[in-house]
């Protein structure tokens, strides 16, 4: 097999924390802070809980150290980024060949979809400065070039399984050889856009959302962005840096069954788990925990439900779905809940999954509902599945 | 793993010339006038279902046709892996989704825009079509989109598990975003591609494109020619760093520039943009047989696909196309070996490698 894939450290920032100590703080509370629109505006402030980040664009511009006019895509995206280079430890990385592998959904949109307002009425009017970084690519480029990364930038963009492709490309990369540390993950901040897109699928609850329960009525939209630092082992002899836990395992597979909607057996959901233990060389009962994908609609929790199942039976690991505390970050959810996966190995935790009162009548077997620290948490299994069928899932690996 | 020759087995790919019906390069080249070089676009019901159709926006036909033909030319029925590279995206899509935001007040939206307008569609409606279940994937990254996808592939073949990936490139112009483009000053009002390179004056043309490869490393006797190498950096210091890139970048393949036959530059018309040509024909590139390709295809972020796309029927044919040739000169024959070096808008470099089997 090939040389481990070291994770030294990990950065966040959400609607329940801006950092990870805040985070894991709100975690172990089982504090969510899914509610009415404070940030956004938008006509459905008022019917359509969303999990933002409780910060303007000005004082998440002064956080980040970029101009105030910058998206806010790439606002949320600089802060956790700083904050995983710090708490990772790697300081002088230039001395190796580093790379900043980003995803998101929205791009620039934030700033676009207020721009379009004026420029649909008038092909000459608007403010230019409002949609120049309208592409997914340019938040990228704003962090790495804020970031001093110039040796390889890209960005992924697969819809909600995004930040968990660009985790698992980055780790690729350094198995390749061509990379000694990347710098992993994702961002989206919350839009009218995406918020109108998901409420015209009809799969947003107008509460705060059930993952995993009998009777969910679909999943809250929330925003941020997670990053984590991956090390080859040369990279991490090189800079004397003692890693947190490993990526053993990955996999990318395509559910093909509709743009939107999961297959009712999971297909994509099983056989990227699958996919992942394989090149992990782990067997399902090695895995300690599921960071579910668990939206809270009814069709992707069935879905997954049913390949944790078939993938599982007997012996179900300890599960939950962390988007009952964050939302449903989308281009961000992958990267932010390989971030909750990390501190899990790390320190041992699980994660309740808030609101859960009626086990699913199909599945045998229901998430946890309180936070618990110290357990033993070897290999944490982390799932994220998109639109247009793509499925992704990481395991994370203790030392 | 270094030991992994990549083969190109098929290509496919719709531009403003008539590339698509053709496995070589064809026999005219069509004149654009103005600044906005738009596809030449197949008949789509030859190749997906007139149902399906009828719900795809342009980008999505165009990216689902190209692959499509490209996997048909490969005799392949589902690739191991599906990687699409889009700097824009679904833009059509995403216009009429924020028309109706407008239009409508966020009330009673339909799906169907939004559905489409998410960047991976193209990759995700190719593998819904063909039922592949296996590795997909979407790179957004401006002018290193489709070589993102093309390193990605690359991996995947050197790692082994897989035989085969079908790797491509889209990107459309739409009113909105050419008018958007045009503000930015991207553009030449006044010329077409007839005289795009002696124009010494400010602005580029539009183009767009939709580029499908199969690669594989698997030999056969298919296959049109061997992607020998491909690099991509940004932002390099000064002329010095391009020229010391593409020294190494040959030396890393054990060559020189004597050994290759042809150079596929992206010259764009920009006198700006175009220095760094004018810089390496007087220095690296100096008497060296070099074709342009932005006068046929436009330029825009993956419009290096296009010139992968001409390298890679070039070799196969093993000489230059007489549609490509100067009067004065004849085709050159035996051509075994193709550079290209194309930059997006100053940032973004590329390097491909391009040789017969």
């Amino acid at each position: 097999m090939h040389k481990p894939v070291y994770v030294a450290g990990g950065g966040i920032i959400s609607s329940i924390g801006n950092n990870i100590t805040e985070c894991i703080h709100a975690l172990e509370n089982s504090n969510s802070f899914i509610g009415e629109m404070q940030y956004l505006h938008s006509t459905h402030q008022k019917t359509l809980p969303v999990a933002e980040v409780k910060k303007t664009n000005a004082e998440l511009a002064q956080i980040a150290n970029l101009p105030c006019g910058t998206t806010r895509t790439a606002l949320l995206s600089m802060i956790a980024a700083k904050e995983a280079l710090l708490n990772s430890g790697v300081d002088n990385f230039n001395r190796l060949r580093t790379g900043f592998i980003s995803a998101n959904s929205v791009g620039g949109m934030d700033k676009t979809e207020d721009f379009f307002k004026t420029f649909s009425k008038d092909h000459q009017a608007g403010r230019l400065r409002d949609v120049v970084h309208h592409e997914c690519g340019s938040a990228t480029k704003i962090v790495a070039d804020k970031l001093g990364i110039k040796h390889l930038v890209t960005t992924i963009s697969t819809a909600c399984s995004s930040s968990a492709n660009a985790v698992f490309f980055g780790a690729r990369l350094i198995n390749n050889n061509i990379l000694d540390i990347v710098i992993a993950g994702g961002t989206d901040s919350l839009t009218r856009f995406t918020l109108n897109g998901f409420n015209s699928l009809m799969i947003l609850d107008n509460e705060p959302c059930k993952p995993f329960d009998e009777n969910r009525k679909g999943l809250n939209l929330g925003e941020g962005a997670g990053y984590i630092v991956l090390l080859s082992e040369k990279a991490a002899t090189t800079l004397n840096i003692q890693p947190v836990c490993t990526v053993s395992g990955y996999c990318n597979a395509n559910d093909a069954y509709h743009q939107t909607a999961s297959s009712s057996e999971g297909t994509g959901s099983y056989l990227s788990m699958k996919g992942a233990l394989q090149k992990s060389g782990l067997r399902p009962s090695d895995i300690s925990y599921i960071n579910l994908h668990g939206t809270g609609t009814k069709n992707n929790d069935a879905s997954e439900g049913a390949a944790v199942k078939q993938l599982f039976q007997p012996h179900y690991p300890r599960m939950s779905s962390t988007k009952s505390f964050t939302g449903h970050t989308l281009g961000a959810s992958g990267a932010i809940e390989a971030v909750f996966s990390v501190l899990a190995v790390q320190h041992g935790f699980i994660y309740p999954n808030l609101r859960f009162t009626t086990q699913m009548k199909e599945l045998p077997f229901a998430p946890e509902t309180t936070f618990s620290r110290n357990q033993a948490v070897n290999h944490v299994l982390s799932n994220s599945f998109g639109f247009g069928g793509n499925c992704s899932s990481l395991i994370f690996s203790k030392l | 793993m270094e030991d992994v020759n990549i083969y190109i087995q098929a290509v496919a790919g719709i531009s403003p010339q008539q590339t698509f019906d053709t496995t070589s390069f064809p026999d005219t080249v069509i004149q654009h006038t103005g600044n906005r070089l738009s596809c030449v676009e197949p008949e789509y019901d030859d190749l997906i279902d007139a149902k399906l159709i009828r719900r795809m926006s342009r980008i999505i036909k165009m990216g689902t046709a190209a692959a499509v033909k490209c996997l048909q030319r490969a005799a392949i029925e589902i690739p191991d892996g599906i990687i699409v590279g889009t700097a824009y995206g679904c833009l059509q899509d995403t216009e009429i989704f924020l028309q109706r935001m407008i239009d409508y007040n966020e009330e009673l939206l339909t799906p169907t825009a939004f559905i489409q307008s998410t960047h991976n569609t193209v990759g995700a409606q190719i593998a819904l079509l063909l039922q592949c279940h296996n590795y997909n994937n979407t790179f957004v990254h401006k002018g290193f989109s489709f070589e993102s996808a093309l390193l990605d592939a690359v991996m995947l073949l050197k790692e082994g598990e897989m035989k085969n990936v079908l790797v491509g490139a889209t990107d459309e112009i739409t009113n909105a975003s050419h008018d958007i483009l045009t503000r930015f000053g991207l553009y030449k009002n006044d010329i077409g591609s007839k005289d795009l390179y002696n124009s010494n004056s400010k602005g580029t043309i539009a183009g767009e494109g939709a580029f499908f490869f199969l690669l594989t490393n698997q030999p056969s006797e298919r296959s049109l020619a061997k992607l020998g190498a491909t690099e991509f950096f940004y932002q390099p210091e000064n002329n010095e760093t391009i020229e010391e890139n593409i020294i190494s970048f040959l030396a890393a393949q054990s060559l020189t520039i004597n050994d290759i036959d042809i150079i596929i530059t992206g010259r764009n018309g920009d006198k700006e943009n175009d220095k760094i040509y004018n810089e390496l024909e007087g220095s690296v590139f100096a008497n060296k047989q070099i074709i342009n390709y932005k006068h046929l295809c436009g330029e825009y972020p993956t419009a290096s696909s296009f010139a992968f796309w001409m390298a890679s029927v070039i070799i196969k044919d093993g000489s230059i196309p007489k549609a490509l040739s100067s009067q004065d000169q004849l085709p050159s024959a035996n051509v075994k070996t193709i550079l290209v070096y194309n930059h997006y808008l100053m940032d973004h470099h590329s390097l491909f490698l391009v040789t017969a089997c």
